[in-house]
């Protein structure tokens, strides 16, 4: 059966200091199912080419880092780079190597910046790539930084897109992606100030929460289980921007606020220092250091 | 003498290298080092006690609610409330964490390990009707077979039609694990990284449409487990048969159990369980479980002496990255001063030996079928199969708890955090047993300890020179091809390593990496 050429986009998914929930998170996308964007066409005529993801990938070992080396090298501003995790600098990025060369570890902070400079454009999938994350919380011992710092510290000049949360919802990753293939890299308008598509990260989750009446009518939840607004159970909602409240997570089977536990803002830049405690009722004080910012960027 | 290094293992969690050393045809050596330090025991610190649900989660995205209800237990127990948990709280938060190991089980065998055993190029020869291998054919007919190669090449032994069967398996695994992941979410709010398990219950409250999503859910994975799961299980066992005789490991098996059953009883290591705690050897008898015999040795890791030999809740975490005897950033935890195993292995074979009539059941019927005795489950085969039974067991007793739930009563107590107390959770996590240990000092965490169950299988040797759990059953084993040592990679896999847990917890810097170095 003849088939027109479909167009390759090839993939590297570089895991640095992560937990594996960005990659168990992107497993969970219902439509396209994983499948489909790993070896359909995702897009008709177009499909992913993962040539590197440590988690499922058949080999091991040189064979596999190769394979990594080989498409940074033969594919020059031809693959998309998705990085998982935060980037650990400390003493040299001693704290996070991967493979070897010669019988010396090699740093993942010197392999990414090769796999950076190559790659037609960055995916920081989430927020620990994004912005340092849980991987950064105070004492942050290994200097664990976003992707953005990185490139900056770097002078590394390539398209970057942050999809934060913890983990990311798997329409964000999938739909991005998707975004890609169908119609080139976002338009710096598409993105906040934190490069954050506006699609997926555009409103507060306290502005579209289904409990939001009980916020305007003072009816405020003062134990897990109660109807009421979770304010004064710590919930984030008010200064955290996702579309968490109209998508729903897991295949719309529920939320974190819809299950009755509080949001603790795990998009934001400032997660999780500026959000913990996470059961702490947000006060005056703390709505300037995490909401004001965002309210630059977010709405619009 | 030959020496292979393995940089990174892939299908684990988290980055992992192996070296051994090859004589004769066979391992002589192997070292198992942990080479991270993140430290989110010491992030914890000075932390409100109750984010630590939150916090250890992100230890590990492959097993997150494992973490969440070992913290939240620990918390219980810190706070006072280990006997007064709701029971819709206890049964929601079993039916949460039955969900998230149905899920990570059936990851674990298609996605993770099955790549050993399975070769996927056959999907070429495929001639049928059934448009999801024609898709898969389709892409294989592109030419660029990544993520499937490279790969090792020669010991696959399944017939075509098996292998192409076993592809659409994979397939369809991962449409299952996808549910049982939705199916934990109905309760747990969402997933990776669930939120409504906390000390005092469950946020959640539950209401008949959940009950019958979930059950629905339930069944069809219950289906996939007893027609596809067990099946495949089987056959990769008779086509493998070698490797009930690979890979067996220290012999010691140790379990916390899980899933409570009884919420009024605080004292975790005698509270009726589905899955029995304590430990057992080759020899089958139960030895009741005593916490306080668990110490974690650290003479081959980079941490000071003085710290060695010391039980986790009074642990402390002192770097010496100079020190000459060391070669791991793991630990190694010990009871009884013994090498023991953690793992769906452990909670099978202890819930075996307290006498349990399904377990036994399960055991001695797939064991019959090889002719084989309650010895051959040490290993390799033994691991995917004590995983696969534990499995089918737990999704078959989820139906009547949830059939237990109250809709309309509460789930959830509240409480006082206190100003001072100690706490201890345990919990059966989905690679074995998981312990967290909390000292709250001024409504705050003073300390945090965990010992996960990597930690126990991937441990260096110990002040007693016992090589740990992986490096036992890495030991001695035949390698027919050093350029594609499937043995090593099918052993170290049959434990379904969880390296962020490993390295994580018990190391405060540094990313996802860890190591197996040859002395």
């Amino acid at each position: 059966m003849p088939r027109a050429k479909s167009e390759e986009y090839p993939l590297i998914w570089f895991a640095a200091s992560a937990c594996t929930g960005c990659s168990v998170s992107a497993l969970n996308s219902v439509s396209p199912t994983i499948k489909n964007v790993l070896i359909d066409e995702v897009i008709p005529g177009k499909h992913i080419n993962l040539r590197y993801h440590a988690t499922i990938m058949a080999g091991q070992g040189d064979a596999v880092i190769e394979e990594m080396e080989q498409t940074s090298e033969n594919r020059k501003g031809g693959y998309i780079l998705v990085v998982e995790g935060a980037i650990p600098t400390a003493a040299k990025g001693i704290y996070g190597v991967l493979g070897e060369k010669e019988g010396k570890p090699i740093p993942m902070v010197s392999r990414l910046e090769h796999l950076s400079q190559n790659a037609l454009a960055i995916i920081a999938v989430g927020t620990c790539a994004a912005f340092g994350g849980i991987a950064a919380g105070a004492p942050n011992p290994s200097g664990c930084i976003g992707v953005d710092q990185f490139l900056k510290q770097r002078n590394i000049s390539v398209p970057l897109v942050n999809i934060p949360g913890c983990p990311p919802h798997p329409d964000w990753f999938v739909g991005t992606v998707a975004g890609i293939l169908l119609k080139g890299l976002p338009k710096p308008e598409e993105l906040d100030e934190h490069k954050r598509p506006k699609a997926f990260y555009g409103k507060l989750i306290h502005e579209n929460c289904p409990r939001r009446a009980y916020f305007e009518e003072g009816k405020f939840a003062k134990k897990f289980g109660q109807p009421g607004c979770l304010n004064e159970l710590g919930c984030k909602g008010p200064v955290t921007y996702a579309d968490c409240p109209l998508r729903l997570w897991n295949h719309g089977t529920n939320w974190c606020i819809g299950a009755g536990g509080s949001c603790i803002g795990c998009v934001e830049p400032g997660f999780p220092d500026l959000l913990a405690p996470f059961y702490q009722k947000l006060t005056d004080d703390a709505l300037p250091n995490v909401g004001q910012e965002k309210q630059k960027g977010g709405l619009d | 003498m030959a020496k292979i290094v393995i940089d990174p293992v892939t299908r684990i969690e988290g980055h992992l290298k192996i070296e051994v050393v090859v004589e004769g045809g066979k391992v002589k050596d192997t070292r198992s080092s942990g080479m991270l330090f993140r430290g989110l025991e010491i992030i914890l610190r000075g932390r409100d006690p109750r984010d630590a649900q939150r916090y250890t989660q992100r230890i590990c995205g492959v097993c997150p609610t494992s973490h969440s209800t070992a913290a939240t237990l620990n918390l219980d127990s810190a706070f006072g409330i280990a006997d007064k948990i709701p029971d819709n709280g206890r049964v929601m938060r079993n039916l949460i964490l039955g969900a998230a190991h149905i899920a990570d089980h059936i990851l674990h065998f298609y996605h993770l390990a099955a790549l050993d055993y399975v070769d996927v190029t056959k999907v070429l020869k495929y001639e049928g009707n059934n448009p999801v291998l024609n898709s898969v054919k389709a892409f294989a007919e592109r030419g660029e077979l990544g993520p499937f190669v490279p790969r090792y090449e020669g010991d696959y032994r399944l017939s075509d039609a098996a292998n192409i069967e076993a592809l659409a398996h994979y397939v369809k695994a991962l449409e299952m694990r996808r549910k049982g992941q939705e199916m934990l979410s109905l309760f747990g709010g969402k997933i990776p990284h669930d939120c409504s398990i906390v000390p005092g219950g469950v946020t959640e409250v539950p209401t008949v449409d959940k009950i019958a999503s979930f059950l629905w859910r339930l069944n069809e994975l219950r289906d996939f487990i007893d027609q596809v799961y067990l099946p495949d299980v089987l056959m990769v066992a008779e086509a493998y048969s070698d490797y009930f005789q690979i890979g067996a490991g220290c012999g010691n098996l140790l379990s916390y159990g899980s899933f409570d059953l009884d919420g009024k009883n605080a004292d975790l290591t005698s509270r009726e369980r589905l899955m029995k705690q304590g430990t057992t050897s080759k020899d089958l008898n139960l030895g009741k479980l005593d916490t306080n015999k668990i110490t974690e040795q650290v003479k081959h890791s980079w941490y000071e002496d003085l710290t060695s030999d010391r039980h986790p809740a009074s642990g402390e975490t002192r770097p010496d990255t100079k020190k000459k005897t060391a070669y791991s950033w793991i630990k190694s935890p010990r009871y009884e001063g013994k090498v023991y195993e953690v793992g769906p292995l452990a909670r099978v074979m202890v819930t075996y030996a307290s006498g349990h009539p399904t377990v036994k059941t399960l055991v001695d019927s797939t064991l019959s079928r090889f002719k084989a005795s309650p010895k051959a489950m040490f290993s390799v085969l033994g691991r995917h199969a004590a995983r696969a039974l534990y499995t089918k067991l737990l999704a078959d007793s989820m139906p009547a708890w949830l059939l237990q739930l109250k809709p309309g009563e509460p789930a959830y107590i509240d409480y006082e955090i206190p100003e001072a107390s100690t706490g201890m959770g345990l919990v059966d996590g989905a690679r074995g047993a998981l312990g967290h240990w909390i000292e709250v000092k001024d409504k705050k965490i003073a300390n945090y300890q965990c010992v996960v169950p990597s930690t126990w299988n991937l441990s260096p040797r110990d002040d007693k020179e016992q090589p740990g759990p992986v490096e036992q059953a890495l030991i001695g084993t035949k390698v027919k091809d050093e350029n594609n040592p499937f043995e090593i990679v099918r052993i170290v896999r049959s434990f379904d390593p969880c390296i962020a847990c490993a390295v994580h917890l018990i190391t405060p810097r540094g990313s996802t990496l860890g190591q197996f170095r040859v002395s």
